[in-house]
């Protein structure tokens, strides 16, 4: 079991469960072991997914830990859940004393004096951070390269980007570097990533997991979620995490709890229409997919969310507008470099398409903008909402793409931004319509991983990941 | 002004006397600079507001108070722009929907009882403070995040003086309420006036808006400097800007900030950060708005029979109006108001404290009522008592006899000093026996003395007359 353990570390194959390795420490490997190892697979990776390793903190906790477990054996587990269990944090994320830079130069010397709502859980559950993960900036952009610290590589193939904005987390994940990780998803950028690097991630119902310390990007889309090798493993952090904070007006007083196999002859499946005649290949898996869920005995049939072909409109729209706003405060008062100045001068700082994003969303709130985009573009999210209510009375979940491609070559989009946008387009009516959306891996295009995604309507998380539990375990392993 | 008419609305910003800020768990009580703050007022990345419960109670009072309708469900929304002391680069304001709305308050003036309308109060949070010195600036934090309520009037008001009149009974109605502590030097109470100047009929002018003047006698002279101008453009055919101006109390006369050629454009958009504030109906019924100001000052007239203006002052603050009400439960109502409006408030104003805070209790103001009320003590001569107990403390009735200020009646006392003195001037004898009856106050002012203060003037007079009386027979 121990060596089963170790040999996951940096590997992109080989990989082991919480549950594993919480036996392998029950059964004498030592938490100061296991992160040391972690610790040495990400310095000697050249992937780059981590801006920030916390090699000391995260020693202090693993020695913490295992004094837990010499004093309590097994009992110390059942408190806290996550007890020596090396993860990763997305760089967006604060926590008191390690260094939070979101990938920008604006933040390259900030360093948090509180610590968010989600890691207080996870730390409190025994988790060990063992770094601060590499994104785009500000959680802006698709692909890893938008990272003032350099670019994220794809674990599998270095040439290949790892998909973002969580480009770190996901790389990380399957580069062997952390059990789990953490990332946000705005429009996309838990799924996407996870999408590309073969893995399992949720990005829950909105405001199932305070955003008290995540850095916004977009206040109304924005969530954290977990991303991981296996289902099980994500259920178990965000059952972690879940659960109202009094630090966040927004959250809900929902707490995540796993729940059984669905029976499968009573579950009724949708596959919207609007999600074909597109992409080929990506269809192509879908479609296998649909014949699984058949084959299971539910009830497969094709659904209608009509105004979903504005949703990457009404996104950049809503999206930007926000951030302009959320971003304000990087005046150069407080941050960025004295010698930047303030306004102008610090606002140079930001990279490339965190001031693209800044300039629309700035136009899109502003007296000539607002009736005709910023307020047109909240009518259309009511639309799309009002589409996924719709389609949740016929079905009780809805399955799709996740991207259109699989993960392309490093610098194939960065010319074009418009193209990187588009790859949002499974993913942001889940953000838009706040309900809780999966990525599980659904085997390859190609030589590329590519993920399935499962809708559920609002606080119904426990069933996209309940039914998604059973694909991830007989798909794949009944096909290729 | 003759054919002008002035047209003026103000909007006050109004600091609520909650213990914390409004959005994060910060006293609002600043100490050392940038000492009462976190990391959610200083507006760190990934900081998010939750709204302070005892603001939206304070807010809601003010409301009721002012007759408006609670809206159960208003928006926040973020106002943004650029300013150093401004942390988060949007101020969390209130915007379409605010909490109340379409109110009135009763003003009084010389021109008699008018009740103004106000529009509407929002929530929003303050911003900091910038220190500007030679090559730098400092910003200080403390009151980011302090809650304020912007009460905004109708333009109803026609003269400065109605400005006045409706900015000190706003006042006196929210620190009565306990809304604000109103400290006009602190900041707490600001007022924005906005002014414009028209032929009666005719259309709303182009108006300006006066901002940051913190007292009230300055906003109603700004006012009427403004006016005065306004008038000046007109008669000479001058374009008036829509601009705003600021006041210079030194050289009583208004200036340019800023142009508002170009409107500001705030950007406003609903704050995603927080919920709609939705309000239960049997949450606001149970807020008590005890008996307001205006209320209590016309019960006061009717049944106490004191004067409107001893009533003004005496509503000014909770405690005042409360120590009044105590001292004048056992009678002698207008003497109490008197001794409290007059003499007591003097000795306040030179202290610089409110009538609770000195020796005198109110037992004293009783007793020194009953004396004057019995004639044992003149008017003059309680004035010393007062001032003495105010500085040393009661009880009183020593202090009449240290002072010797107890009248004297006692008839035989008084004939021989007005004997005394009529043998000493008996010219003035004689010409007042002659019908020179103007002379009663030289004799008895000349009792009063030879008395030392004692004697009581109105038994003096009627003794004098007595003695010329007797005289003559």
């Amino acid at each position: 079991m121990v060596n089963r353990v170790l040999e996951a570390i940096g590997s992109t194959e080989r990989h082991c469960s919480i549950a594993e390795i919480q036996h392998a420490l029950v059964g004498g490997l030592k938490v100061q072991d296991l992160t040391a190892a972690y610790l040495g697979a990400i310095h000697a990776s050249d992937l780059n997914a981590f801006i920030t390793i916390c090699d000391e903190r995260a020693m202090q906790q693993a020695r913490d830990a295992d004094r837990l477990i010499a004093a309590l054996g097994a009992q110390a587990f059942v408190s806290r859940p996550l007890l020596g269990i090396p993860i990763g944090v997305k760089d967006n994320i604060a926590i008191a004393g390690v260094l939070m830079t979101c990938a920008s130069k604006m933040l390259e010397n900030y360093v948090p004096p509180y610590t968010a709502t989600a890691i207080k859980r996870l730390e409190d559950a025994g988790a060990i951070v063992l770094g601060k993960l590499n994104m785009d900036e500000f959680a802006m952009g698709g692909s890893g390269e938008n990272s003032a610290y350099g670019l994220t590589r794809h674990p599998v193939d270095k040439t290949l980007v790892p998909g973002g904005s969580s480009s770190g987390s996901a790389a990380a994940v399957r580069g062997g570097l952390c059990v789990a990780a953490l990332g946000t998803d705005t429009g996309g950028s838990i799924r996407l990533p996870a999408s590309f690097c073969g893995i399992h991630a949720i990005k829950p119902t909105y405001g199932t997991v305070s955003r008290f310390g995540l850095v916004a990007f977009a206040s109304t889309l924005d969530q954290i979620g977990p991303m991981t090798r296996s289902l099980v493993d994500a259920e178990l952090m965000l059952g972690v995490m879940s659960g109202r904070d009094q630090s966040d007006m927004t959250s809900i007083d929902y707490t995540y709890e796993p729940i059984p196999e669905p029976d499968f002859s009573k579950l009724r499946i949708g596959v919207p229409e609007e999600y074909f005649g597109l992409m080929p290949d990506i269809e192509a898996k879908v479609l296998d997919a649909m014949a699984w869920f058949e084959s299971k005995g539910a009830q497969v049939q094709r659904v209608s969310l009509p105004h979903c072909h504005a949703a990457i409109a009404v996104y950049y729209l809503v999206a930007v507008a926000e951030a302009s706003s959320n971003l304000a405060r990087f005046d150069g008062v407080r941050f960025g470099s004295r010698l930047d100045g303030v306004f102008e001068g610090a606002r140079a700082l930001f990279g490339p398409e965190v001031k693209r994003r800044i300039i629309l969303g700035t136009f899109a709130l502003s007296a000539r903008g607002t009736t005709s985009y910023y307020k047109q573009a909240n009518y259309v999210r009511a639309q799309i909402r009002e589409d996924f209510e719709r389609v949740f009375q016929q079905v009780d979940l809805i399955i799709g793409p996740v991207t259109p491609t699989g993960a392309y070559k490093i610098g194939a989009q960065m010319s074009d931004p418009l193209q990187m946008y588009l790859n949002d387009f499974y993913t942001i009516p889940a953000n838009l319509a706040g309900i809780p959306a999966l990525s599980v891996p659904a085997g390859k295009v190609g030589e590329l991983d590519v993920g399935l995604q499962v809708m559920a309507p609002w606080r119904q998380d426990a069933l996209a990941v309940a039914a998604a539990r059973v694909f991830d375990k007989e798909f794949l392993h009944g096909r290729i | 002004m003759g054919e002008f008419e002035a047209v003026i609305g103000l909007e006050v910003h109004c600091q609520l006397a909650t213990k914390s800020k409004i959005f994060c768990a910060c006293p609002t009580t600043g100490t050392a600079m940038n000492q009462s703050v976190c990391p959610i007022c200083t507006g760190h990345p990934g900081t998010l507001p939750t709204l302070n419960a005892e603001a939206v109670a304070l807010a809601v009072k003010a409301g009721l108070a002012l007759g408006m309708r609670i809206e159960l469900r208003s928006i926040f929304a973020r106002k943004n722009y650029f300013y150093p002391d401004l942390p988060k680069g949007y101020q969390i304001s209130q915007h379409d929907k605010p909490l109340c709305e379409s109110g009135s308050l009763r003003i009084e003036t010389k021109q008699g009882v008018k009740d103004v309308r106000i529009q509407r109060i929002h929530m929003e949070e303050d911003a900091g403070k910038n220190m500007h010195f030679v090559g730098y600036s400092l910003v200080d934090l403390n009151r980011a995040g302090v809650p304020l309520i912007e009460i905004v009037s109708e333009p109803d008001m026609r003269s400065a003086d109605e400005a006045g009149a409706y900015l000190r009974e706003l006042h006196q109605l929210v620190t009565f309420l306990g809304i604000s502590d109103g400290n006009l030097q602190e900041g707490n109470f600001r007022c924005d006036a906005n002014v414009s100047v028209r032929r009666p009929g005719e259309p709303f002018g182009v108006r300006v808006e006066i901002k940051n003047v913190n007292s009230f006698r300055y906003v109603e002279k700004a006012i009427e400097y403004e006016i005065a101008r306004h008038i000046r453009c007109l008669q000479s055919g001058d374009t008036i800007h829509m601009e705003t101006r600021g006041y210079d109390a030194q050289k009583d006369e208004t200036y340019v900030m800023r142009s508002k050629a170009s409107v500001d454009d705030y950007r406003f958009f609903v704050e995603p950060d927080l919920m709609p504030l939705v309000l239960e109906q049997a949450w606001v019924d149970a807020i008590h708005i005890p008996e307001l100001p205006q209320a209590m000052k016309e019960r006061w007239v009717r049944d106490f029979g004191i004067s409107h203006y001893d009533a003004q002052v005496l509503a000014q603050t909770k405690r005042r109006s409360a120590f009044f009400e105590q001292a004048a439960r056992h009678g002698n109502t207008k003497i109490v108001a008197n001794l409290i409006s007059g003499e007591i408030l003097r000795l306040m104003s030179l202290a610089g404290c409110e009538i609770d805070e000195a020796h005198i209790t109110c037992q004293d103001i009783i007793d020194a009522a009953s004396l004057v009320a019995a004639d044992t003590v003149s008017h003059t001569g309680i004035k010393l008592v007062l001032a003495e107990v105010w500085t040393h403390g009661g009880p009183l009735e020593p202090w009449v006899d240290k002072l010797g200020v107890r009248q004297v009646s006692d008839q035989g006392f008084l004939d021989t000093l007005v004997a005394e003195v009529c043998q000493e001037n008996p010219g003035q004898v004689a010409e007042f026996r002659a019908g020179k009856e103007k002379l009663l106050g030289f004799f008895v002012g000349h009792v009063m003395k030879k008395s030392g203060g004692k004697a009581h003037p109105q038994k003096v007079g009627e003794a004098v007359k007595a003695y010329m009386q007797r005289g003559l027979g």
